[in-house]
This record gives C-alpha cells, sequence and structure tokens, in this order.
C-alpha cells in the first residue's frame, strides 16, 4: 500500500448521517477508502452497517454527510449530491452492489447468462456472441460450469446464486464493490470457497471494496482495514490484525471475545 | 341522426386537451404522453385510445378508413366506422389511397402510405418495458436516463431459448434514436414501415391514458444484435386468393378435413388485386 500514498483516497465519506424517524440508522461516519483497499465494516445486527453501505450506493437517501469519490477520469463527485441520472450511471459503470440476498441482486427469471451480460447489454454492448462469451469467461472465473449458463438462477444453489451475483457485478470490472453479507446463509465449506475467490478477484482486479459483515473471520481474511460499529456509531477503527488482536473499545473488546473457537 | 352530438362525439375542452397532447407527442417522438382519457360507448380494449384520437385530429373534409386484423368488414371496424359517419357525417372508404385518416389495430396496411395521411393506432399496452419492471414509477425513470439494458436482456434470453428473438407482434424499436416504444400489436412484419414513414403515425391508448406518436420521416429501428439482426417472418407461398408475394397471410381453415387457405390479411389490398368479384386461383 505504501506506493499509492500520494494518490487520493477512492471514497473519502465525513459526518454520514441516516434517521429512519425517531430511530438512529448512523451517525457521523466518517473514513477513507484507498484505491486496491478492502474495508471491513463489522458490528453486531441493527448496528448500522447495512444503513451505512445503503447510503453509500444510494438505495436510502442519506440525511446528511459528505461522500467524496474520485472518479476514474480524476474529477472528484459528492455521490449524496449527484443528481440521479449521474448516480445510476456510477452504479452501472465504476461500482457495483453485491446484495445479502442473492434474489436481490439477480433477475430470477432470466438465465445466468443474461444476468452476467446484463450490464454490459446496460452499457451499449450489441453483439451477442460477445456478450456470451463475457459471460462464459466470468461463469469460469466464479467457479460455475459453462454448461449452467442458460439455467435460471432459481435451479443454482445459495453459493452459486452468491457467486453468479459476483460475476454480474464484476463483468464491467467496476472499481468499487460494495458487498453486504456476502458469505451470510453459506455453509462454512461453501464460505470457505467464497473467500479464497473474493481475495483471488479483489487482487488480482485491485478492485476496492466495502464488506459488511457479522463474521469476524470474514473481516480477518478479506479486510484490510476494519470499522466497529455499534448503536449507528463507529466505535473503534483500524488495521484488522489491531482491531482483532488487540481491541481498545469495550464492545469491540466484547465482540472479539464472542466469537467461538471450534 | 336522432340524438345530437358534438361533431365527432366528444365536446370541443376534450379534444383540446387531447389535441395538446398530440402536439407534445409529436414533439417528442416515441415519449408517452399522458392524458385525460374519456369514457367512450365501447368498453376498453375495443380501441378507446384510437376512437379518442380520431375523434380529435378528424375534420369535415376527412375520409375515413377502419381497420381491425387488417380487414375492413370485422364486427369492430365496422362499428368504429359507423360511429363516426353518424357523428361527423364524414366520407369512409375501404380504400387505403383514398383515406386521408385511417384508424387500425394489428396492421399497417400493405398499400404504402404517402405524405398527408394520418394513421391512428389502437394500444392496449403503451408500456414497452411493462412485464420486465412492474413500477410505473421506475419505468418513467428509465425512459427519462435512456436505460434500456433491461430490454436487451430479454432478446438475449430469447435467442438463447429460442434462437432468435421469439418476439412476432409488438416488437420494441427505437423512435429517433432517443425513447424505445412499443408498436401497438402490430405483427414485427409491420414493422420496416413504421421506419421513415411518410404519415403521421399516431397512437392512443384508452384504458393507460396515454398518447404517443411517430411524425413523418422519423428513423424507427427494430433492437436486435449485430449478430442477430431483426428480420420480418415471410412465407412460402403467395395469397390464395390475389396471389400476392410477400404480404401478411392469415391461415384460413375452410372445412373440417384440413382444408386450409392463406389470404391476405389486408382485405382492400387483396381485392384490389383481384379482377372483379373473382374468386381467387385457390378458392
Amino acid at each position: 500500500m505504501s506506493a499509492m500514498v500520494d494518490e487520493p483516497p477512492l471514497l473519502s465519506v465525513r459526518g454520514l448521517g441516516k434517521r429512519y424517524g425517531a430511530q438512529l440508522g448512523c451517525r457521523d461516519i466518517g473514513f477513507d477508502l484507498w484505491p486496491g483497499e478492502v474495508l471491513g465494516v463489522v458490528g453486531e445486527s441493527g448496528s448500522g452497517k447495512t444503513t451505512v453501505l445503503d447510503c453509500l450506493s444510494g438505495r436510502v437517501a442519506a440525511d446528511g454527510g459528505r461522500v467524496a469519490y474520485a472518479k476514474a477520469d480524476g474529477t472528484v463527485v459528492d455521490v449524496l449530491r449527484l443528481d440521479e441520472a449521474a448516480r445510476r450511471r456510477l452504479l452501472r459503470t465504476e461500482w457495483g452492489v453485491v446484495h445479502q440476498h442473492a434474489r436481490d441482486g439477480l433477475r430470477m427469471g432470466v438465465s445466468a447468462g443474461a444476468n452476467v451480460g446484463e450490464r454490459l447489454m446496460a452499457l451499449g454492448a450489441r453483439h451477442y456472441g460477445r456478450v456470451r462469451g463475457r459471460a462464459l469467461d466470468w461463469l469460469a472465473r466464479v467457479e460455475i460450469g459453462e454448461d449452467r449458463i442458460d439455467d435460471l438462477p432459481e435451479t443454482f444453489s445459495g453459493g452459486m446464486q452468491q457467486r453468479l451475483q459476483i460475476a454480474r457485478n464484476l463483468v464491467t470490472e467496476p472499481r468499487l464493490v460494495l458487498m453486504d453479507e456476502p458469505t451470510g446463509g453459506l455453509d462454512v465449506s461453501v464460505q470457505a470457497r467464497l473467500l479464497d475467490l473474493l481475495r483471488g478477484l479483489v487482487e488480482d482486479l485491485g478492485l476496492s471494496a466495502v464488506i459488511v459483515t457479522h463474521d469476524l473471520a470474514v473481516a480477518r481474511l478479506l479486510a484490510h482495514r476494519l470499522l466497529v460499529m455499534r448503536g449507528g456509531e463507529v466505535v473503534e477503527s483500524g488495521l484488522t490484525d489491531q482491531v482483532l488482536d488487540d481491541p481498545q473499545h469495550p464492545y469491540a473488546q466484547l465482540l472479539v471475545s464472542s466469537v467461538l473457537q471450534p | 341522426m336522432t340524438t345530437r352530438y358534438n361533431f365527432a362525439y366528444l365536446d370541443e375542452q376534450t379534444k383540446r386537451m387531447i389535441r395538446r397532447a398530440v402536439l407534445k407527442a409529436v414533439a417528442v417522438p416515441g415519449y408517452q404522453v399522458p392524458f385525460g382519457s374519456r369514457e367512450m360507448p365501447l368498453s376498453y380494449g375495443w380501441g378507446t385510445g384510437g376512437v379518442q384520437v380520431t375523434a380529435s385530429v378528424i375534420g369535415p373534409d376527412d375520409v375515413l378508413k377502419v381497420i381491425d386484423q387488417g380487414a375492413d368488414d370485422t364486427t369492430n371496424a365496422v362499428s368504429i366506422r359507423r360511429f363516426f359517419a353518424r357523428t361527423t357525417g364524414v366520407a369512409t372508404t375501404t380504400s387505403t389511397e383514398a383515406a386521408t385518416l385511417i384508424q387500425t389495430r394489428h396492421r399497417i396496411p400493405e398499400t404504402p402510405l404517402r405524405e398527408g395521411q394520418i394513421l391512428v393506432l389502437q394500444v392496449p399496452i403503451p408500456e414497452p418495458l411493462r412485464w420486465l419492471e412492474p413500477r410505473e414509477a421506475e419505468t418513467r425513470k428509465m425512459h427519462a436516463l435512456e436505460e434500456y439494458g433491461v430490454m436487451y436482456v430479454r432478446l438475449y434470453e430469447d435467442i438463447t431459448r429460442h434462437g432468435k428473438v421469439a418476439q412476432t407482434y409488438e416488437y420494441p424499436v427505437m423512435v429517433d434514436g432517443r425513447y424505445l416504444m412499443r408498436p401497438s400489436p402490430i405483427p414485427k412484419f409491420d414493422n420496416p414501415k413504421l421506419d421513415r414513414s411518410p404519415a403521421l403515425l399516431l397512437f392512443g391508448a384508452g384504458r393507460e391514458k396515454r398518447i404517443y406518436a411517430i411524425p413523418p420521416w422519423t428513423r424507427v429501428k427494430s433492437l436486435d444484435f449485430d449478430d442477430h439482426p431483426f428480420e420480418v417472418e415471410h412465407w412460402d407461398r403467395a395469397c390464395d386468393l390475389c396471389g400476392a408475394q410477400g404480404a401478411f397471410l392469415d391461415e384460413l381453415i375452410v372445412d373440417d378435413k384440413g382444408g386450409r387457405l392463406f389470404i391476405c390479411s389486408d382485405t382492400d389490398y387483396c381485392a384490389r388485386r383481384r379482377p372483379a368479384g373473382e374468386p381467387g386461383p385457390g378458392a
């Protein structure tokens, strides 16, 4: 990472907040994400992790704050103040969103190939053979057999659906991927393979990612740095090893000590 | 005429409102303009949208032709033609060439249209993205932002499953390179006639309360892939009545022994190609 110190952060978040009526979603969230870096957001259920992610992706409107994103062309935009057209274009091109439930991120009624090809076609690909070729290529990269390209996602296992969702997002080579519990609901051996795959992809593509998870093992494997959230606020942040091996905040200590050791 | 209706049934204020929608539709080709659709003396699905558009643009000097499924003599065509004959007193015709205003369902006449003519199409479902995206607010946004990738997903899926695009009617088109449009339920056979049409094409959807238009000489492109270009259906035979090659044919079962005829769906075109009153070779 040291070679990249002159570069501006890819994403710089300051004072991000969201209330759902009287209920606090998150408050005063701030962090920087550097190119090629994976940031983990950990905390128990209801701590505001997903709200942070949803505010970043625009799925829910933040009440206030600033999300500065350095685009591929070098300009810096405040994502929260982009007009909707520009925001949606950003989400289709430079960003990817992997949902916790694959059904939220996939089109269940069309084949795996069409799912992977959608972003390409949305960006103007008009050659069936080439779209299909790219889809095949990406299915192979996420370890889905090429004989499954014409099958509906419904016929896929949970792990395969999750991998399909990843392929569908990465096919246009985004620079930033937001992931919400990518391994949620998968059994441990499937989780392990998905984590391997994600680690490989992040390294190969130089992706930056924000990964929300309640699973500290996932965070340790994938994330370079961690934010620990509780009650809608960040209570601790730092390098992954540092946070997990030497937590300072009482809640972070509790969280780390709550992990079951097999 | 025992009861006195206003000219063309609708009151003048309503006609003005619809004309404003039509003008806007012409100004923004392919864009669906909302309008205050009225109750008409026929049920939804029978052409309430088309009838309102026709009633708003028809004048005393117009010559009206009404087609249903290509035919001038089917129930709906006869009823709508008689409706306007009674409420306007305009001349009616079955001849495509003689008509200045044509209201149609399902077909664009085989006889090429000319400049100055208006073709009014009845539209059941105006929204091309309807079965792909259920939310109306979202489809409007998709039109506004030109997010039409999902339509290609559908074409992709068709080619994957059937080896070709399986959509044979209301085949989606791009109007003037900007708006995705559902060309009412005309067969895709008629899609090429939309492109740079000399006549003004108006589309009216009564139940869905939308009007859209293709002004004369507008570019209209049927969606396709570079390696799977758009194609129209073709028949290996000629019309059994008039011998026309390359017209849109209907299959007609004529007895209980499997006998069948293939005849032009455009009755006016077919009749004009035959010597008066004579049945064709196949009949």
